[in-house]
């Protein structure tokens, strides 16, 4: 099977994937008792109040229509207005997305390369002493909740040594500086709790291959552990790393809700919690089809790169 | 030779630990070996002789779960044993050498062959990059590799067994070392690229006059390389010898049996009556994978009390052929008669008793029994499901199969295949299949994972099956000796087609097919000069791949 083929493949299946999410979605939450005209106006509202905005905002109209509607407005980029302020859903996304954007890439840029090369150590010196250092460090820190972890920080790095603030409440006019700064906590809790399990993967992968006979033959040449861990093992052991960073990115995006909410940081995932406890479904649902997005993106990037990675696949016999 | 020097490589005493089951036993007890500059030594043995690890210690280096508990090696003055890890590696690739047995896995795949050529001479300092890249494209052309100029750029994948073997020991000569150590270097390969393979080491090895151990287990193929012959069995030396004093004169008993091994012969049987219906009919099949056909018109016989050998390289089709008789691969066109009556394509639309006239043992007897069944399982279950017996008349069953393939029942029947040796395995696959009391066996290369000596007994035991029951064999192998020790009739498969088919006396005797002649002439005989004489009477073209790609034209 060709690259193309297989990227087409993949590209389809996440499209169908996205498609099935949104179902979902949007039949949760036409489940849900009671309609959004219903807690726009509250339990006091007269019969004809209700239907009148009810025709207004479209809800008389087949659940199948409405579904259409929201999937197409969706797919360019409008998800309808807010029912708490009347604004549309996607201006109050849009600022807190990037928001969540940039703490998920600071984060991934110290997480990544951290626990990939932690990984890498571990695998080189396995058994030694920093082994399983490295080891027990990490478990222990994906092992703690996430608040746990952000409060242990705020202590050590806000409290009783002052380098960082508690709160990260970042707004479009600072400068990247004071932004990054503000963010720092929050990405390293995160990191923290991505670190273990992508540095495991690495390792394992790693290990996993130092049986194969083009190992010993690499060994057998002459080379120095470190060549042989990182020119021999490590690009054949990308394709299961890329996936584990791809799944860690995706939980990044999607999983701050709680570091959001210690850090009182201004992303989506705050969002999300406001808005569910505001009951403001058009913003929940379209959260949620964003969440799911950034998953099966990230998972497509990744399978784009492992395929990349791997040269039986990139160059097919002539 | 200079005898005169000291040696390039001496060992003494060598033993050798291995752990297991938490505890470490030796594996080498005591081996000595010297090598002079510019010589060849073949180190011949069967499985678990220590031949591999011996070679491995010649550069210091021994496998994970392996230590070096004793003894030296000291290579050109420098004890290897005793000198740090450091010393070591600067030796390894640099000055000793080494061309593993499956080039396919020991190439890293995800880098060029020529970047992975010039790696151990960038590191050892021994040339810059360009140099070895244009040093590596003249190795390339002396090993008469095709495309020499374009071959390096691609990755392993996209390059056949045979080359990647050359281009693993052009990789070997990168540095110019004073010793390879070849670990089985052609065992993977066919018989036609086997010898194309040996005639390219045997020539780098003269050309740079690098001294080398040639470890196998194929006397045939040490006979042309070796100057000197080691025999080992168990971790220890039987006896070495100059190679022609070797096979003319050897001196223990245990040489002389490994020589005797390929005089196994039984004789052949007459051919069946014209009006003989076969057991077994292929007739005209064609078949495919997707949209690939691997069979083009295949057609022949087996009879009862016969064997039919089913020859051919890797890729030919025989095992395809095999898949299509069980009704694993339901053909495109064509059929299978069995009895004169057709078969089902599919099994699953076969009856239980067409099933049980058709039966497999299959090539690797490790893989092909459930590790987690004892072996009165294995062998009960078809018993019951075939001919519905069960409880003691199971059981019975059961020990007179045991006993048929000579194993003890009261020893082996609560036991788990782990506890078995890979000759008392295959053992358990023979009666696994006898337990549905066939007519008809397929045995898919039942003896190319075995050691020669254990080989020759699962052949007796199949012979002296086959006249007790009359069974029809399909025997697949790509070895002819064991053709010429078992056959009736012969089969010559190249390309999902038969290219002959005919009593194996004929097929041994000019003249025939020029894929069949090409595939005799390449089996190597115990003559030391065999292969010079090959060579010289068809020239280095007209041998291996080069050969058998030519034919496909005509």
């Amino acid at each position: 099977m060709s690259v193309w083929s297989l990227l087409a493949k993949r590209l389809g299946l996440g499209i169908l994937t996205l498609f099935a999410v949104s179902l979902l979605i949007f039949g949760a939450v036409e489940a849900l008792p009671g309609d959004i005209a219903q807690q726009v106006l509250g339990q006091t509202a007269t019969p004809d109040a209700l239907a009148a905005l009810r025709r207004e905002m479209g809800l008389d109209r087949p659940a199948v229509l409405r579904y259409v509607d929201w999937l197409v407005g969706a797919a360019q980029g409008e998800f309808g207005v807010s029912m708490a302020n009347r604004r549309p859903v996607a201006d109050m996304i849009g600022p807190r997305l990037l928001n969540t954007l940039f703490l998920a890439s600071v984060a991934a840029a110290i997480a990544v390369p951290l626990s990939i090369g932690l990984g890498v150590m571990a695998a080189l010196w396995r058994g030694t002493t920093f082994d399983r250092t490295a080891n027990v460090a990490t478990l222990t820190s994906i092992s703690s909740p996430e608040f746990f972890l952000g409060y242990i920080l705020i202590l050590f790095l806000a409290v009783q040594n002052p380098v960082f603030p508690s709160i990260s409440n970042i707004n479009p006019t600072m400068s990247f500086g004071d932004r990054l700064y503000r963010t720092m906590l929050p990405a390293l809790t995160l990191t923290l709790v991505v670190t273990a399990h992508m540095m495991r993967m690495t390792r394992a992968a790693i290990i996993n291959l130092l049986a194969s006979p083009y190992i010993e033959m690499a060994r057998l040449k002459g080379m120095p552990p470190a060549i042989v861990i990182l020119r021999h093992a490590l690009p054949n052991a990308l394709a299961p790393i890329i996936n584990v960073v791809a799944i860690n990115l995706a939980y990044l995006i999607t999983g701050v809700v709680l570091v959001e909410v210690v850090f009182v940081y201004p992303g989506v995932g705050q969002l999300l919690v406001d808005s569910v406890s505001r009951r403001d479904f058009p913003v929940v649902q379209a959260c949620c089809l964003i969440f799911a997005a950034t998953y099966v993106l990230l998972n497509l990037s990744a399978d784009v790169l492992a395929i990349l990675s791997n040269p039986r696949l990139r160059r097919p016999k002539t | 030779m200079a005898r005169n020097q000291h040696p390039l490589l001496e060992i003494r005493d060598l033993r050798i630990e291995g752990y297991a089951d938490e505890k470490w036993f030796e594996i080498v007890h005591g081996v000595d070996l010297t090598l002079h500059r510019g010589e060849v030594l073949g180190l011949i043995g069967e499985s678990g002789a220590g031949k591999s690890t011996i070679g491995l210690a010649a550069m210091g280096y021994t496998r994970d779960g392996c230590r070096i508990s004793g003894g030296t090696i000291t290579f050109d003055g420098i004890e290897l044993t005793s000198t740090p890890e450091e010393v070591r590696r600067s030796l390894r690739g640099a000055r000793i050498a080494y061309v593993a047995q499956s080039a396919a896995a020991s190439f890293n795949p995800a880098h060029r062959l020529i970047d992975q050529h010039t790696e151990a001479p960038v590191q050892h300092g021994a040339r810059s990059r360009r140099e070895s890249a244009e040093d590596a494209v003249a190795l390339y052309r002396r090993l008469r590799l095709p495309n020499p100029d374009e071959i390096g750029f691609r990755y392993p994948h996209q390059v056949s067994g045979g080359q990647l073997q050359r281009c693993m020991t052009a990789m070997a000569m990168s540095c110019r070392p004073d010793l390879i150590i070849f670990d089985e270097p052609t065992t993977a390969l066919d018989v036609t690229t086997q010898i194309e393979v040996l005639a390219a080491i045997r020539d780098i090895v003269e050309q740079f006059g690098t001294a080398a151990i040639y470890i196998t287990h194929d006397l045939a193929v040490v006979a042309q390389m070796a100057d000197r012959i080691k025999v080992l069995l168990k971790g220890r030396e039987v006896e070495e010898a100059e190679t022609r004093v070797m096979l003319d004169a050897p001196r223990e008993e245990y040489t002389r049996s490994l020589w005797a091994v390929r005089s196994f012969a039984r004789a052949q049987n007459q051919p069946p009556a014209p009006s003989e219906t076969p057991v077994v009919s292929v007739r005209g099949v064609t078949a495919a994978y997707g949209a690939t056909t691997v069979l083009r018109d295949v057609s022949f016989d087996m009879h009862q009390g016969r064997t039919v050998a089913v020859v051919g390289e890797s890729g030919s089709g025989k095992s395809t052929a095999a898949r299509v008789i069980t009704g694993l691969l339901p053909p495109v066109s064509g059929g299978v008669m069995l009895d004169g009556a057709p078969l089902p394509g599919d099994f699953r639309r076969r009856t239980r008793e067409q099933l049980r006239q058709v039966q497999m043992i299959y090539q690797m007897a490790d893989t092909a029994l459930n590790p987690r069944q004892r072996i009165g399982e294995i062998i009960g279950r078809p018993v019951e499901f075939y001919l519905g017996l069960r409880g003691v008349k199971r059981k019975q069953r059961v020990d007179e199969l045991l006993d048929q393939i000579e194993l003890d029942p009261s020893k082996y029947y609560e036991r788990y295949p782990a506890e078995l040796s890979g000759g008392q395995k295959q053992r358990i696959g023979i009666a696994r299949a006898l337990a549905a009391e066939p007519k008809f066996i397929i045995c898919d290369e039942v003896t190319s994972a075995l050691d020669q000596l254990v080989a020759e007994g699962i052949l007796k035991l199949l012979d002296r099956l086959q006249r007790e029951l009359g069974l029809a064999y399909m025997f697949i192998t790509h070895d002819l000796a064991t053709v010429r020790a078992i056959a009736d009739e012969v089969v010559v498969m190249k390309d999902g087609q038969v290219v002959e088919a005919g009593p194996k006396d004929q097929m041994f005797e000019p003249p025939h097919h020029p894929y069949t002649d090409l595939l005799l002439s390449s089996v190597p005989e115990m003559d030391p000069d065999w292969l010079t004489r090959l060579l010289q009477a068809r020239g280095v073209e007209n041998i291996g791949e080069a050969a058998s790609a030519r034919m496909d034209g005509g």
